[in-house]
């Protein structure tokens, strides 16, 4: 196809960043010119667009930005119109097309950390960096490490991205003055449950804290692997039984049968299928799925690899968000060695099947964790939903019979395996079995990951987390993150489970259970809710690309002087209804509910306390 | 010609649903962009597309595969995919033995033709060809398409015929989704040949030397039809230049400025005794005669038809007023013959078109009624239940054949006229760019952000191996004339390769360089194919 | 084309049954059963961009309501196309857009629906003044907070970059027409895409450069999608600035592009013996309703000349 030539051409050092993915630019002719016989390449042009975000990260992490002539370099080498790739790279937060320092610091003031200190740390750090040209900062939302918040991001061209938690301002500016300084990562701190003596009945967890996540031969000393050898001698009829038998919800925030999924990717006609793991963990206030990663690798691997070899696919891409380095790299590394030691790669096991794993990073866009729109963000299409049906496990990445479940979800599987699947069942509630990671924050004594079976308490789970900050009771509980809804004291007896939230109208998501004692202002968190959908709407459909936006301006209004209540709280309504009822996905869908909770519950009515 | 009547064998929208698209000196991208479209509908639904042309133009960035010939190759590189396809056992046994005739001599006459030949004519590597040849053999539909790059050359009817045999050593032609279509450069071009604006034929394809033919429209005219083929164009000047030729009455034509070796044309029009030109504006030719008739323009200000490359006979409406004292061409005309003694009357475009299809079967069923109600109808439509014909010559499918069998036309290479020496070394070739048109009488004065001016677009390798810069103006001398011209560095072009556009005859007057070396068939000029120098000025 | 008949499928519209054939729309399926929804995005021979949303259904068994456009029908579907819940989406989708977009030179057809909908979009507060036509979009993820008074808008300087045609974006309501027209629907070019993220994402060249330095080939084939006036011919732009569009005075007259063999059918937009606009009709097989940069624009040569031209 045609790819039109921007006038600027990339620089050298931008070149060799896409080379370095790419591989070098065919050699011209020896007689010059176009030759004699050549393809424009439609079909591998179909085929290399998949590359475009890789090979937009290999630019934004060597230059720090993405110049018009390394965009027309890409698009040159994968034959992508440079207007669309344009439009790619603008889609995402942590890319830029314009020129800026090479070292910025994402400081993040979602709602757990704006709540534990952020406001101070940017404070800091802009005063700091005042007139620097080699370094700057910007505001971030969550960047899920809420148990230690609160949060920074540093990126820095030609360099390695790095978090820090708890950030305190001297070390984000030492960090971006390129001073090492690694990143905490003590699984005691992220899932306190861990921590010495551990607490009994941990399953997701039972490794974490236990195994180096470096180490395959440590994995496996802990039973790692053993699922995989089971599922390849029971064959996958066996393993889809079990699952069927367990009756695994999916732990994204759908609660959809894992079995259905798994059978339904096993029995499609199309060839090939794909495994797709979901772990663009964006909600706000919630950091499980980074837990896991961070602590277990091996085990998020070798699930996706029983999902591969049961359903016949021989390919499984994990799309892991750009925030979370430490994840991303410790993944990398189990890949590798699993691949070494034959656990992955063009003989699993020695099975004769084949099944690799790709990593895939985001680049700052929370609408990517939803399915389709991960999808597109993989085939190097701007992140926006798609139309469903077709469902993925017909018709998902590529076009192709998809099997996409959450980090959580897979990490289910492997116990399944081993204990069989009514085993499993037997923990939980009749329609929610197994054990569920509840993400703690804000104001509570002792933040982290808890694993408890179904049908706990939040009143249960707030005391494992040592109880609200200072004691008493919490003002609100915002449960499963923006897209999740407010519940109050009223509500702590209630059993978490999915039917139970079902019936009380509210939705477990993400697992995150973000505490808000009672010096929080609620108003503030949920314009910080409000502020953080207008920022995510991807823009496709109207009611949630406009309807975000009246919502962030009505709950402002309600604030000021401006505010005729009445009107406000009728605005709100109707737009939450609309973007609820008319968008075209669960972002849209779910962009109006934690506002409506908070004004049915009268959380907003203490107003007045805010500028 | 080959199948007894001149037009595209398919409907652009075949292109959408068949398995192979072959373009063949074509740049339909920019040149029929929205056929084009088609294209890439037909790619998208999974056709392939192979190009064969000497520029790498944006057409072929759409390819599968894209074949850069030498100018004036063609036939040495059809010949080679005809033989192939037979060696490798791809041709059509049973179309060939029901519907066709000589294939022996076809056969024997390509055999000399192996890859490693053609290669060495054409530059294209044997295996380029070969995929071509295993492809459009084993395609299950193909289309088949030219432009301007096979028909402009003096041997421009052997071209067609060489592509018209691999349709027939295929059967990709007669079958919906296969069919061999040469796309139109004007929008009536194929209407000109319909209506029987060519020296041999009468409306309908119909044979002036047929007399039986001729009798109808002796009797329909109450005159008599000379009953021998006249002159084309080519043929017309060659007269001017024996004295023949004295008069000449131009109508819509800019030949001032649009004929190959333009400089000799000038003279001959100059030494005519009288020039009549009709146009729409002032063109460079209208300024050479003795009479202006100043003629709407008939696509916005007149109402008549037009026939497109799929045979689709369409009307043309008034929009507009024409200015001042401009008429309708048909006006024009009866108002001359008027003056010269015969009275037509005058009879409206309805009424020139009802006697058009009363006389040519292929348009019977056309009426301006249909026309309106269907969009337009594609010839033929004998009468009017008929819906008109989606493609052609589905007879040679029917078993046993109908009609008669379609012959093979053995051809041989034979190079273009203007030899390349070490005095001319370029090869210099013509085309057009997507916003622009011919001599730019049409296309010159609207606001196109695309425009360019004319340059002489060589390969930066040649630029580089002459010393002359992107940009630097140069003296550009064929063995014809020469003109000066800034250089163009194109990626598009190979060493040794040139490409300009007559678009801009005003400033770069590029037919000073072309020659009128022309087919004796058609009468094209070879404008693909001229041998230039260029030299550095100062 | 011999074609075989479609097999039908059998569903149920507002109490209505209705038979479509397999693989026809809910949006067909409604406009059979003659309660055709508004439609902004959608436009026949384009592929549904599912985006406007204007056109949502209730379907049975679907939580959410479903855009009727991108929705195969099948057997059995009971689907609910007038109700209030319905209606209160379909009027939000428009008030919304009426809230942030000019639409003052929309197809008349979306100015009706406007008015048979009732919107209120002074509710949303006073309209933001209008950006510079310098200033930078938003960085995706950032936005300034509201001020607790204006309503945001899309206003901003139109573009004029080229002599052929106009885009005002304070008048895009973001169908994704343009885009696909620009692209796999027709002219394959990809000059445009989406940029920018939610409120800020906007059609855009790479790096928001000129049309002129852009890939256009200025085909106008976006102009004649766009449903709102964004794009508009440079011609028709300066008449509607002087006052003097008057589409009372038009005539559309049918004829066939001067140019190339290929036949392209032009509707003529004629205005005091002016040609003021190209169309080409879209139910056409020639060309779609799709044109090139000459049969669009390039009609100078029998435009009456100004003063002083030759």
């Amino acid at each position: 196809m045609e790819v039109h030539r921007l006038p600027t051409p990339a620089s050298a050092e931008e070149r060799a960043a896409v080379d370095a993915l790419l591989g070098p630019p065919p050699a011209p002719d020896a007689e010059g010119g176009p030759g004699r016989s050549e393809t424009g390449r439609p079909q591998q042009a179909r085929e290399e667009r998949q590359l475009l975000l890789p090979a937009l990260h290999a630019v934004q992490d060597a230059i720090g930005w993405i110049s018009a002539g390394a965009l027309g370099y890409v698009c040159e080498r994968l034959r992508v119109p440079p207007a669309e790739a344009y439009g790619v790279a603008e889609s995402y937060a942590l890319l830029s097309t314009r020129e800026r320092p090479p070292r910025v610091a994402h400081l993040c003031d979602d709602i757990v950390c704006r709540n534990a200190g952020a406001d101070a740390l940017t404070a800091e750090v802009a005063r700091a960096l005042e007139g620097d040209e080699g370094a700057t900062w910007e505001p971030s939302p969550c960047l899920g490490v809420c148990e230690r918040a609160p949060t920074a991001l540093l990126q820095i061209a030609a360099g390695e991205d790095r978090v820090l938690a708890a950030a305190e301002a001297p070390a984000v500016l030492a960090g971006l003055r390129d001073e090492a300084g690694g990143e905490a990562s003590e699984a005691a701190a992220s899932a306190p449950q861990t921590a010495e003596p551990r607490a009994d009945g941990l399953r997701l967890l039972s490794r974490v804290g236990l195994v180096d996540p470096a180490s395959l031969e440590d994995y496996r000393a802990h039973g790692g692997y053993e699922a995989l050898r089971v599922a390849l001698e029971r064959g996958p009829r066996w393993v889809i039984d079990e699952l069927n038998a367990s009756r695994l919800l999916g732990r994204g925030g759908a609660a959809f049968p894992a079995g259905r999924k798994w059978a339904d990717v096993a029995s499609a006609e199309a060839r090939p299928r794909y495994i797709v793991c979901n772990a663009d963990e964006s909600e706000p206030g919630t950091f499980k799925d980074r837990v896991l990663m961070e602590h277990d690798p091996f085990a998020l691997i070798e699930a996706m690899t029983i999902a591969g070899v049961t359903t016949g696919a021989e390919h499984g891409y994990l799309y892991i968000r750009r925030e979370y380095p430490l994840a991303t790299a410790r993944l990398e590394g189990a890949i590798a060695r699993a691949e070494a030691a034959g656990m992955l790669g063009e003989d699993v096991l020695g099975s004769g099947l084949r099944f690799t794993v790709e990593i895939r990073r985001g680049a700052g866009a929370y609408i990517c964790g939803e399915e389709t729109a991960l999808f597109n963000s993989i085939e190097g299409y701007r992140g926006e939903p798609r139309n469903k049906p077709p469902y993925p496990t017909q018709a998902g990445l590529f076009g192709k019979p998809t099997l996409v479940n959450n980090v959580e979800t897979f990490v289910n599987v492997p116990s399944i395996v081993l204990e069989g699947g009514a085993a499993f069942a037997a923990t939980g509630t009749e329609g929610s079995t197994g054990t569920k990671l509840f993400c703690l924050a804000g104001s509570v004594a002792r933040p982290g990951v808890y694993e408890v079976p179904f049908g706990a308490t939040l009143r249960e789970l707030i005391a494992l987390a040592g109880g609200v900050d200072g004691g008493g009771e919490p003002q609100a509980v915002l449960l499963g993150g923006a897209a999740g809804s407010f519940v109050t004291v009223a509500q702590l007896d209630l059993p978490l489970t999915f039917e139970d939230a079902r019936g009380a109208d509210v939705s477990l998501g993400s697992g995150a259970v973000t505490v808000f004692g009672e010096s929080v202002d609620l108003a503030d968190a949920t314009r910080r809710i409000a502020a953080f959908f207008r920022d995510e709407s991807c823009g496709q459909c109207v009611p949630c690309r406009i309807g975000t936006v009246r919502q962030e301006e009505a709950l402002h209004r309600l604030a000021g002087a401006n505010g005729n209540a009445g009107e406000e709280i009728a605005i709100l309504g109707d737009v939450a209804r609309a973007m609820t009822d008319a968008s075209i996905c669960g972002l849209g869908q779910t962009a109006g509910i934690a506002v409506q909770s908070a004004i049915d519950l009268g959380l907003l009515e203490r107003e007045g306390s805010t500028p | 010609m080959v199948f007894g009547l001149g037009g595209g064998t398919s409907s652009y929208e075949e292109a959408e649903d068949t398995e192979l698209i072959v373009l063949w000196g074509s740049n339909a991208r920019e040149t029929h962009p929205i056929y084009f479209h088609h294209v890439l509908a037909g790619i998208r639904n999974g056709a392939r597309l192979i190009v064969v042309d000497p520029r790498r133009t944006t057409t072929s960035e759409w390819a599968d595969l894209w074949l850069g010939l030498d100018v004036g190759s063609d036939i040495a590189l059809a010949n080679a995919v005809g033989r192939e396809i037979i060696h490798a056992g791809l041709a059509h046994r049973e179309f060939i033995e029901r519907a066709t005739e000589h294939f022996e001599a076809y056969r024997e006459s390509v055999e000399p033709y192996t890859l490693e030949r053609a290669e060495a004519i054409s530059g294209v590597p044997a295996e380029a060809i070969r995929e071509l040849a295993h492809a459009y053999g084993s395609a299950g539909t193909a289309q088949l398409c030219w432009t301007l790059g096979i028909t402009e050359h003096h041997n421009a009817t052997d071209h067609v015929l060489a592509l018209i045999n691999l349709a027939l050593l295929t059967g990709h032609v007669g079958r919906e989704g296969s069919g061999v279509n040469p796309l139109r450069g004007q929008n009536n071009v194929q209407g000109g040949g319909d209506m029987g604006a060519v020296p041999t034929r009468l409306p309908g394809f119909q044979d002036v030397e047929d007399d039986e033919a001729r009798a109808r429209f002796e009797e329909a005219w109450g005159a008599a039809v000379p009953p021998r083929d006249g002159w084309h164009l080519t043929q017309m000047f060659e007269a001017m230049e024996r004295g023949e030729l004295r008069s000449l009455y131009v109508i819509g034509e800019n030949p001032a400025q649009s004929e190959a070796d333009v400089q000799r044309a000038r003279r001959l029009l100059e030494g005519l005794d009288h020039l009549v030109v009709q146009d729409i504006v002032l063109t460079k030719t209208a300024k050479m005669a003795d009479v202006v008739l100043p003629a709407a323009a008939a696509w916005a200000e007149t109402e008549g038809t037009v026939t497109n490359s799929e045979r689709r006979v369409q009307r043309v409406r008034k929009a507009l007023d024409p200015p001042g004292e401009a008429r309708d061409d048909l006006a024009a005309v009866f108002a001359l013959a008027e003056r010269l003694g015969a009275d037509w009357g005058a009879p409206d475009a309805e009424q020139v078109w009802d006697e058009l299809r009363g006389l040519s079967p292929l348009h019977g069923g056309m009426s301006y009624a249909r026309l309106d109600e269907l969009g337009g109808i594609q010839w033929p439509c004998a009468d009017e239940q008929d819906p008109g014909s989606l493609f052609l010559h589905g007879r040679l499918w029917r078993e046993p054949l109908e009609g008669p069998r379609v012959p093979f036309h053995p051809v041989e290479h034979v190079p273009p006229v203007d030899e390349l020496t070490e005095d001319y070394p370029i090869r210099l070739t013509t085309g057009r760019r997507l916003d622009s048109y011919n001599t730019g009488v049409q296309s010159a004065d609207y606001g196109s952000p695309l425009r360019q001016p004319e340059t002489l677009d060589i390969s930066p390798e040649d630029g580089a191996r002459l010393g002359v810069a992107d940009g630097e103006r140069v003296r550009v001398c064929s063995r014809r004339g020469e003109l000066e011209a800034p250089v163009r560095y194109a990626e598009e072009l190979r060493p040794g390769l040139a490409f300009m556009t007559l678009h801009f005859p005003d400033d770069v007057d590029t037919n000073r360089l072309t020659i009128e070396a022309w087919d004796p068939k058609s009468g094209t000029s070879e404008f693909k194919a001229s041998a230039i120098r260029i030299e550095k000025i100062g | 084309m011999t074609s075989e008949p479609r097999p039908l499928v059998e569903l149920t519209v507002d109490g209505t049954p209705v038979w479509v054939p397999e693989g026809a729309s809910l949006l067909e399926a409604c406009r059979a059963a003659g309660v055709g929804p508004p439609t902004l995005c959608y436009l026949d021979g384009l592929t549904p961009a599912n985006a406007c949303r204007a056109c949502v259904v209730e379907l049975d068994g679907s939580r959410p309501l479903v855009a009727s456009c991108s929705r195969q029908a099948e057997d059995g579907m009971v689907v609910t196309a007038t109700s209030e819940r319905v209606e209160h989406s379909r009027r939000l989708v428009l008030e919304l857009l009426a809230s942030a977009v000019d639409l003052s030179t929309a197809e008349p057809q979306l100015r009706r629906w406007l008015e048979e909908y009732g919107v209120a979009p002074e509710r949303y507060g006073p309209p933001a003044p209008a950006v510079d036509g310098t200033a930078e979009r938003p960085r995706p993820g950032h936005h300034a907070q509201p001020d607790g008074e204006h309503a945001a808008t899309q206003a901003q300087p139109a573009k004029l970059d080229n002599d052929l045609y106009v885009r005002d974006f304070s008048k895009c309501i973001l169908c994704y027409r343009c885009v696909e027209a620009c692209g796999v629907d027709a002219q394959h070019t990809f000059a445009i895409a989406v940029a920018g993220r939610g409120f800020d994402a906007t059609i855009a060249t790479e790096y928001d450069a000129p049309l002129p330095d852009s890939a256009c080939v200025f085909c106008g084939n976006c102009i004649a999608v766009c449903p709102t006036g964004a794009l508009m011919f440079k011609s028709e732009h300066e008449l509607r600035a002087a006052g003097e569009w008057d589409e009372e005075r038009q005539t559309i007259t049918t004829t066939v592009c001067p140019y190339c063999g290929v036949g392209c059918n032009l509707e003529l937009h004629v205005q005091d013996n002016e040609i003021v606009k190209v169309t080409s009709p879209s139910d056409h097989s020639v060309t779609g309703g799709h044109l090139c940069i000459k049969g669009r624009f390039g009609f100078q040569h029998v435009q009456a000349l100004e003063d002083g031209e030759e």
